[in-house]
């Protein structure tokens, strides 16, 4: 490790970085502005100058950028040198010359980058009293506000749209003094990505729109470390809450699964937590008054449990918590997964891959290092968002790390690493039904039916491995393309073939897997990710239960059936006809969720459920990462909790033994994995409920919170005792330990002087590495070793049939969310329903684009306009899937068109 | 026995001195301009409400008896959706009229607050702002802060140029 002397002190620090990485690793403040860890440097913004002398002699130095200057072993530095500081407090206030006085009404004010550094330079008097420039601002969206006068010109903007996420639609405009970032003209920004602008920007030119419609500055939220609800990835988010409602999320840095950048479903889709839609009161139709209290419920509850056949059915999006004391309520016979039979069979087959140890699955940020990518079927632009972020980064740095291993220049040198690199891309094949965004950055692409790709997989497969069987009747275009991706694959250290459950195929998994080990077995270290469907899919597979036809059948056998369906709309997860034959065998209904649905229309019970942001709970993510989502407000009303509280007061009415009310939830994840023991580990992804720091909670709320005194002095001017809550080691005040937390329990990011977003460099161990005491998160699937055992079976080659079309699901990332349409950025910007046909099946059927056309699935008819769909292979027949008000179809069955009407 | 007698005559001789007591109510104190008593909401010069509802007053508020929500009308002028003092926790230091960038809120002198019930004390929006421009006259926050929100438009404000053409490269 070099050692580099600054401010005549000798520090140890790591090659390969430039000094401003190294000076805030070590813990110094040093300003900047157009450096962000994941994107490099530019050296546009001046602001992080600092002094660098020759030898131990020189006194005089000279000024440079620190973000531009390597580390060199004995290299010598002033940081607060007179020059430098000066130098850096004149460029503070020239970029302040034209940055207006908005910041009472700026979204950004309290947590703003260019108001820390403006303070950290010492800049506190404006002495230019010319007038200032205005720009004209833009409509950017529902969900990003765009206030053009605020811009400082630090370029992080358009690096991060254009270059990191790859939109097209921000630019920066006009010259010298003018110039304008934003788009041709006015309209919604395209990247899905577009929400990581409000955090990206120094300052306050791009702000969460969907904050400013409840504004609350940082020091006044309630914050807790959460995991988002919306796809299986589980990225880490900060939820926010004042006045009792959601207010915002933003990023929670985790160096191994979403780094520094989330999707726009994940930050803007928390409105439903906050939906009139909610349920609030425990309710028991077919009385005379509905709405009752909790005595009556227990009450009636007791009755609908004894002599009665219990039936549970468990939910991918409810914490492993609420399944587990589900599961312990009705027992393990008895649970069910609420989802079908076949997507049971694709998520079990993933299940035993990953707890097989046969194979590694790859976090994000190793996909995001990955030198070649295999995508086989899954549309992960629309399953995944966050992971068709780093697959991005995977190609687009791969070249760039071939570059800098060959020619003296480091990764993080941007600008000279993109002049150098110009437009060769690492290797990245996309396989998927349909065309997807990431196509224009693959090396290859395959438009097929799921059936063809896997045999692509297999081809794969066996030319990698040429023990494994050939496959049979495979076309000359199947075997070159295989044949070119064998090869890339076999060039790369680390390959990562991806597939996911989307296709509802699982001759897929095998295939994906088969090359995956197959890979292995080359000495490399292969990676093979999963993409589930919901936020704990891989949670409830992994507690191996049955599908819902099971359910139905078993409800259907005993005539005196009551059903507990846990936070699960049935409507949404199977087939209607499913559904209504279900609730049409069982004699009681109960329903635990959070928001009206159609499933809590049917039940005779429904018990008030809390959403993530109201509840602790643990959810294992497509790595099988457990992770912990801490509560981040209770609710006001009462009536609202936790699932597996109400779960298990029930059961204590079931066992008279032990009252039930004082499980926390890490007891259940105790009790989870001592009866199962693939959750081995599983309670470590926390610390426990009584962990304290010296006797000190850790603290939700800012020390600067406001309003303590006043919030509630219009219902009782007497303040109420501070919540209590005994689940976590975190507090509902701000007093507390204000040290540094363990990583899974930082309730939000700041450091004195580093108010914004940006003080996460503060909890890291180095910029942009991991955070201090680790990342948060416990990995139930590691591999072993263990010889894989492959799969022979080979599915045979798809072909379109007369006047039948094979249906699958089209999944939308603005759209196809349960919860996210509730925000209504995200509802505005879904599509309607449509069917969608391929080109040449719609002339062969003589339809037109817009034609409504009726489908028959299960019984039942839906008539859809027509859309065609240029790159769809034929014989197949998209749907979107998860649409508000849609039903779930038989996705991988075969369905006819009944009716045209034009 | 002369500290008494020495007491007495002290008394003695305060009987001709001029009374400080006043009888109050019927005679009014004189208070300053400045005198640090009852917070109020003040008004711009156009009738709007000045407070911007930026949350500074409350994050100054040592005893965090200030509590509000910032909301916007369809201009995009921000201002409090409700905003209320808990004047049973005032200790009347004035920090947040310090601490306030847009001159709303400021003490008046006025101490008459007494209430029987502590309840009373808990002053909502409606009293708190007056139709008055308090201390300063003429300010209007929003000509100086460079957004547009219906008070004036981009590059018409004090010490604002006219928004850049960006089709334009001439310097």
């Amino acid at each position: 490790m070099p050692t580099i002397y600054i401010d005549n002190k000798a520090f140890e620090v790591k090659a390969g970085k430039n000094l401003l990485e190294a000076c805030l690793s070590l813990g110094l403040d040093l300003p900047y502005f157009c450096w962000h860890p994941a994107m490099g440097s530019v050296g546009a913004c001046r602001q992080c100058a600092v002094k660098v002398f020759k030898d131990e002699e020189d006194t005089r130095g000279r000024i440079v950028m620190s973000c531009m200057e390597s580390v060199k072993d004995g290299l010598r530095l002033s940081v607060n040198d007179k020059t430098a500081t000066t130098f850096r407090s004149q460029v503070i206030e020239w970029l302040m010359t034209n940055h207006p006085h908005d910041c009472p009404v700026c979204d950004e004010g309290g947590c703003c980058h260019l108001q820390d550094v403006t303070v950290m330079t010492g800049h506190n008097y404006r002495r230019y009293e010319y007038k200032k420039r205005t720009y004209t601002n833009q409509y950017l969206g529902p969900l990003v506000n765009h206030e053009m006068n605020r811009c400082i010109q630090c370029y992080r903007c358009v690096r991060y749209y254009r270059d990191y996420a790859g939109g097209k639609d921000l630019n920066v405009f006009s010259a010298h003094n003018h110039v304008y970032f934003g788009r041709e003209k006015d309209g919604v920004l395209q990247s899905p990505f577009s929400g990581n602008l409000v955090e990206v920007c120094p300052t306050g030119v791009f702000t969460d729109k969907t904050l400013k419609e409840h504004y609350t500055r940082k020091w006044d939220l309630t914050n807790a470390p959460a995991v988002c609800q919306h796809c299986s990835l589980g990225c880490n988010v900060i939820a926010g809450e004042r006045y009792g409602q959601l207010r915002n999320i933003v990023n929670r840095y985790n160096s191994e699964v979403n780094g520094y950048f989330l999707c726009d479903k994940g930050r803007f889709g928390y409105e439903f937590v906050n939906s009139e839609n909610r349920v609030t009161q425990p309710l028991i139709r077919k009385r005379q008054s509905e709405a009752v209290n909790r005595a009556t419920l227990m009450q009636h509850m007791s009755t609908l449990l004894s002599g009665h056949t219990l039936i549970g059915i468990g939910s991918p999006r409810a914490s492993l918590e609420s399944n587990y004391a589900l599961m312990d309520l009705v027992g393990k016979e008895n649970f069910y997964q609420g989802i079908p039979d076949d997507l049971v069979y694709i998520e079990q087959k993933i299940v035993d891959i990953l707890l097989s140890g046969a194979i590694h699955t790859p976090s994000l940020k190793e996909i995001e290092q990955a030198d070649a990518v295999l995508i086989l079927g899954e549309d992960i632009w629309n399953t995944a968002p966050v992971m068709a972020l780093a697959v991005r980064q995977s190609v687009m740095k791969t070249a760039a790390t071939h570059t800098t291993e060959q020619v003296a220049i480091p990764l993080w040198h941007d600008m000279a690493v993109r002049e150098l690199v110009q437009d060769a891309k690492g290797f990245l094949a996309n396989m998927t039904v349909t065309a997807s965004p990431l196509d224009e950055i693959s090396a290859s692409t395959m438009r097929a039916a799921p059936d063809d790709l896997a045999r692509l997989g297999f081809a794969i497969a066996h030319i990698l491995n040429p023990s494994l069987p050939e496959v049979p009747d495979a076309t000359d275009a199947v075997r070159t393309q295989a044949m070119n991706i064998s090869r890339a694959l076999q060039q790369a250290k680390h390959p990562v073939i991806i597939t996911g459950t989307s296709c509802w195929n699982n001759a897929l998994v095998r295939a994906a897997f088969d090359i995956a080990a197959a890979l292995d077995l080359t000495e490399k270290r292969a990676g093979l990710a999963f993409v589930m469907q919901d936020c704990n899919s891989l949670g409830l597979a992994m507690m191996r239960s049955s599908s819902f036809e099971k359910a139905i059948t078993s409800a259907e056998r005993s005539s005196n059936v009551t059903a507990i369906i846990l936070e699960n709309d049935l409507y949404r997860s199977v087939p209607a006809g499913q559904a209504d034959a279900f609730f049409s065998s069982c004699k009681n209904v109960v329903v635990l969720d959070t928001l009206h649905n159609r499933t809590t229309e049917r039940a005779d019970v429904l018990i008030p459920a809390a959403t993530f942001a109201e509840a602790d709970g643990t959810f294992v993510n497509n790595e099988a990462r457990a992770q912990c989502s801490s509560q981040v407000f209770m609710p006001a009303n009462s009536e609202v909790r936790e699932s597996f509280k109400w779960l298990s007061e029930i059961r204590s009415l079931k066992t008279t033994a032990g009252n039930g009310h004082e499980k926390h939830p890490d007891e259940i994840l105790q009790a989870l994995e001592s009866k199962f023991p693939q959750f081995k580990g599983i309670s470590r992804s926390a610390p426990p409920h009584d962990f304290r720091f010296h006797g000190a909670r850790i603290p939700r709320e800012s020390h600067r919170y406001s309003g303590r005194t006043a919030m509630q002095a219009n219902i009782d001017v007497s303040e109420p005792k501070p919540l209590q809550d005994d689940d976590s080691p975190l507090s509902y005040t701000m007093e507390g330990y204000r040290g540094p937390a363990p990583s899974p329990l930082i309730p939000f990011f700041w450091a004195p002087g580093w108010n914004s977003g940006q003080s996460v460099n503060k909890f890291q161990l180095e910029t942009g590495g991991s955070l201090k005491g680790g990342e948060p998160g416990v990995r139930l699937a590691e591999q072993t070793g263990v010889t894989p055992v492959f799969s022979r079976d080979i599915p045979d080659a798809f072909t379109a049939r007369q006047d039948k079309w094979l249906l699958l699901p089209q999944y939308h990332l603005f759209g196809s969310g349960e919860l996210s349409v509730y925000t209504e950025g995200i509802a505005s910007q879904s599509p309607a329903p449509y069917i969608s046909l391929s080109r040449h099946d719609a002339e062969r059927a003589g339809l037109k684009e817009g034609d409504i056309v009726t489908v028959k699935s299960d019984g039942k008819a839906y008539s859809l306009p027509l859309s065609i769909h240029g790159s769809l292979p034929d014989g197949i027949m998209l749907v979107p899937a998860g649409l508000r008000g849609m039903d779930s179809w038989s996705w991988g069955g075969w369905v006819n068109i009944s009716t045209v009407k034009v | 026995m002369i500290s008494h007698l020495r007491t007495m005559w002290l008394v003695f001789v305060h009987l001709f001195h001029r009374k400080v007591t006043i009888q109050y109510p019927e005679q009014r104190v004189p208070l300053p301009p400045r005198w640090r008593g009852r917070i109020v909401l003040t008004k711009d010069p156009d009738g709007g409400e000045r407070c911007v509802g930026c949350y500074l007053c409350a994050a100054a508020c040592p005893v965090d008896c200030i509590a509000l929500q910032a909301t916007e009308n369809e201009e995009g002028r921000r201002y409090p959706e409700f905003f209320r003092i808990n004047f049973s926790r005032c200790i009347f230091c004035g920090y947040c009229e310090e601490a306030c960038p847009t001159y709303a809120i400021q003490l008046i002198p006025d101490f008459e607050m007494a209430e029987y019930k502590r309840q009373d004390l808990v002053y909502e929006k409606e009293d708190l702002l007056i139709d008055s421009q308090g201390k300063y006259p003429g300010y209007n926050f929003y000509n100086v802060a460079g957004l547009d929100a219906g008070v004036k438009e981009k590059g018409k404000g004090g010490n604002e140029e006219e928004p850049v053409d960006i089709k334009s490269l001439i310097p």
